[in-house]
């Protein structure tokens, strides 16, 4: 018998109709998923009422898994097969990886993305993520009694195209419909509800387990703008246990523990730690299997002072996104607080002495994202209509441009521009004759390609020899909801078309993108000296060229002396062009236009008697080609 | 004869009102549809219509329109949790036989 739900007024599904959407919050130490029953999103939790999933995933010799808490307790015994914290190998190269000594794992280089050897073989970190989705897809279906239409999953605000089209690929994986990616910060700002609220700049403090977010997100019309994003991909709520685990050791005097003895430990700080959230002072006691014995008491003050290096640690990264954002702590409106740690009265209290307003609390910190993220994913199925039929937009963080002739960056998506979106530009030949042309798709807000990403290249082939500057070439960037883009080229006359998907092999981290804007902003001035530069320098070849071909077809329209004097001056052009002097290029592309003037009046005459040679008035009929 | 509901389910509707910040209750109907001829309507009541019938249990008010009461007449529904899943389940004496799923319904 089927279980019903209540509905809105006038919104009761038809029998079979009624669209099954979860939010999943895919963390790096946690995950959740979360759905929309009876109009109220509510997190899902698996058979022991538990609604965190650890982000674990542990490999068995024969190929099955655990994931999650099984996996979480044996990560001491088979660390090389348990596979914590996969989200930060996502889309990344052994390079991009921070630490890696550290790690236990046995890591494979592979192209685009780096690989880890289990003992079930050879798995990526898509892999290792399906697991974790894949799990969290049967606790969804098994809570909501059906197939699951569609889901939307959240990642951080600085991922980037390689990194989201990573966990995509997870979710398919997972069997999962993915109906589209979320920004992390977004998500929790649904779930607050900002989205209906009035326009403004918020501040998304985000302290999980083992990472720090801060993100400045701008409300306009119904659009979530990332203005800036910061943060420390190495401090959480872990670091603050370790914190009290020292004092502990410090005050107990203890000798160097087994493995054994530190997790006992750990645990009983952990637990401390969150005790004092609503108490005043906390026990700690464990017997070590040395036959020592720890009790102590820790107090608010004490763990206050204790805490307070770290708090202050997140407020640097605050200070710089705001700086990055241009604002001041005034012109932030709201602020959200994200992750289990922020739990701790001296955070909040830190945050709400650095923003001068008591940050958002009323909503469990650990599920905020997952819940707005089903709130997003029930309103993208059509499960919600009517009046609020919003769509919440997107934006995307960097512009995406163009490679042209010179070097120089064409910006066809500006940055910031909402998604999906779709722009068209239209571009040209630079050579006669030319049969093929190479699309090079790049990332940046500079004006030359060389400071900027590179996304893909690929070329368009079999365009019609025809003169430079004839052939119309459609170059379509799209975007889609996810922020992923793919880009086709079709020259307009024969229709041959060619496109690429953008996969790129290596991400950005969130320190580069802000480093790309900061550079964009410094070199502003240098980068415009520049594009004048280069633009001149295309412009003067794209002269020369064609002077030269003229002067090929056509030597019989002057007499040495005209093309001595011509050759001369494309002489002094070339060299000009080879320098990095613009007024120079552009006195001497004057000098040759000049040079060239009767020359180019002769071959435009001799076109015409040619076009008319032959024929009288009757046989030429206005709009005829020639 | 009315239509009634479990302690349960009259605790969830009421917590659910409450979260939904308005609503004067819970409608019940039916309406033709499915694949077997009738499906159950449930839904949260923000106008009430004058043909509309109101029961009342444990301060939760249940509002039936007029064409649908003869099918839902001595109904009580659940809330029940079945596994994992949870959510309302109709009790209705007038079904004859139903699909497989329960979601629509003969009488």
């Amino acid at each position: 018998m089927a279980l019903f739900q209540i509905a809105e007024p006038g919104e009761a599904p038809a029998p079979h109709e009624h669209k099954l959407a979860v939010g999943i919050d895919l963390g790096t130490t946690n995950s959740l998923v979360a759905t929309v029953r009876s109009g109220i999103a509510i997190c899902l939790s698996d058979d022991q009422g538990r609604p965190l999933l650890p982000s674990v995933v542990r490999y068995h010799a024969d190929g099955s898994t655990d994931v999650g808490y099984g996996a979480q307790t044996r990560q001491a015994v088979d660390p090389k097969n348990t596979i914590v914290s996969v989200k930060r190998f996502m889309g990344r190269g052994l390079k991009d990886i921070s630490h890696v000594e550290s790690m236990p794992y046995e890591f494979i280089e592979a192209p685009g993305m780096v690989k880890v050897k289990t003992l079930a073989g050879i798995k990526s970190p898509v892999e290792v993520s399906a697991e974790i989705l894949k799990n969290l897809r049967d606790r969804a279906e098994a809570a909501l009694g059906g197939e699951l239409v569609g889901a939307v999953i959240t990642v951080p605000a600085y991922f980037d195209d390689a990194q989201r089209q990573a966990t995509k690929d997870a979710a398919r994986l997972a069997g999962l419909n993915v109906l589209r990616l979320l920004n992390e910060p977004t998500a929790a700002a649904i779930a607050y509800g900002l989205d209906n609220s009035a326009e403004g700049v918020y501040a998304v403090y985000d302290l999980g387990g083992g990472t720090f977010d801060i993100s400045i997100l701008k409300l306009t019309k119904g659009v979530f703008e990332v203005m800036s994003t910061g943060g420390d991909s190495a401090l959480g709520g872990d670091d603050f246990d370790h914190r009290i685990f020292c004092w502990v050791i410090e005050q107990g005097k203890l000798q160097p523990l087994s493995a054994q003895d530190a997790r006992l430990l750990m645990m009983r700080c952990r637990e401390a730690k969150e005790f004092l959230t609503n108490n005043p002072e906390a026990p700690i006691s464990a017997n070590l299997s040395t036959g020592e014995i720890v009790d102590l008491k820790l107090d608010v003050a004490t763990f206050a002072s204790i805490a307070q290096t770290l708090i202050s640690k997140t407020l640097q990264p605050v200070k710089k996104a705001l700086r990055d954002a241009g604002l001041r702590v005034e012109e932030i409106k709201g602020v959200v607080m994200v992750g289990g740690a922020t739990r701790m009265p001296q955070v909040q209290k830190a945050v709400g002495d650095f923003f001068r307003q008591e940050p958002l609390t009323n909503l469990d910190p650990d599920k905020v994202v997952a819940l707005g993220a089903a709130t997003q994913a029930n309103l993208l199925v059509g499960n919600k209509t009517g009046k609020d039929d919003w769509l919440l937009l997107d934006v995307i963080p960097l512009s995406l441009g163009l490679e042209m002739m010179g070097g120089l960056t064409e910006k066809v998506i500006p940055r910031n521009s909402t998604i999906p979106t779709a722009r068209a530009q239209e571009f040209t030949t630079f050579k006669d004759g030319q049969t093929a042309m190479a699309i090079h798709v790049v990332q940046g807000e500079r004006e030359l390609v060389s400071d900027c990403r590179s996304l893909a290249r690929f070329d368009l082939r079999g365009i019609p020899p025809m003169v430079a500057g004839a052939a119309r070439i459609r170059v379509t960037f799209q975007v889609d909801a996810d922020g992923l883009l793919s880009v086709s080229a079709r020259e307009q006359t024969t229709g041959i078309e060619s496109s690429v998907v953008v996969k790129p092999s290596y991400g950005l981290s969130d320190d580069e993108i802000a480093g790309m804007l900061k550079d964009s902003m410094t070199h502003a001035k240098d980068d415009a000296i520049n594009r004048a530069l280069k633009e001149a320098q295309v412009e003067a070849q794209r002269m020369l060229e064609a002077t030269e071909s003229a002067l090929k077809e056509d030597p019989h329209l002057l007499n040495e002396a005209e093309a001595a004097k011509i050759v001369a001056t494309i002489e002094k052009l070339r060299l000009a062009i080879a320098g990095d002097n613009r007024r120079v290029i552009n006195l001497a592309m004057d000098d040759l236009g000049f040079e060239t003037q009767e020359f180019a009046h002769r071959r435009m005459n001799q076109s015409v008697n040619r076009a008319l040679a032959g024929r009288n008035v009757a046989d030429i009929k206005i709009g005829e080609e020639a | 004869m009315a239509v009634t509901l479990s302690d349960k389910a009259a605790k969830h509707v009421a917590n659910y009102l409450t979260k939904r910040g308005k609503g004067v209750g819970l409608r019940l109907g039916v309406r033709t549809s499915g694949c077997s001829g009738m499906a159950y309507k449930l839904e949260f009541v923000d106008e009430v219509s004058p043909e509309d019938m109101v029961f009342e249990t444990n301060g939760v008010k249940v509002f039936v329109d007029a064409k649908s009461m003869p099918y839902l007449e001595g109904m009580e529904l659940d809330y029940t949790r079945e596994g994992l899943n949870e959510g309302f389940k109709f009790n209705n004496p007038n079904v004859k036989d139903q699909c497989g799923c329960g979601e629509s319904f003969n009488v």
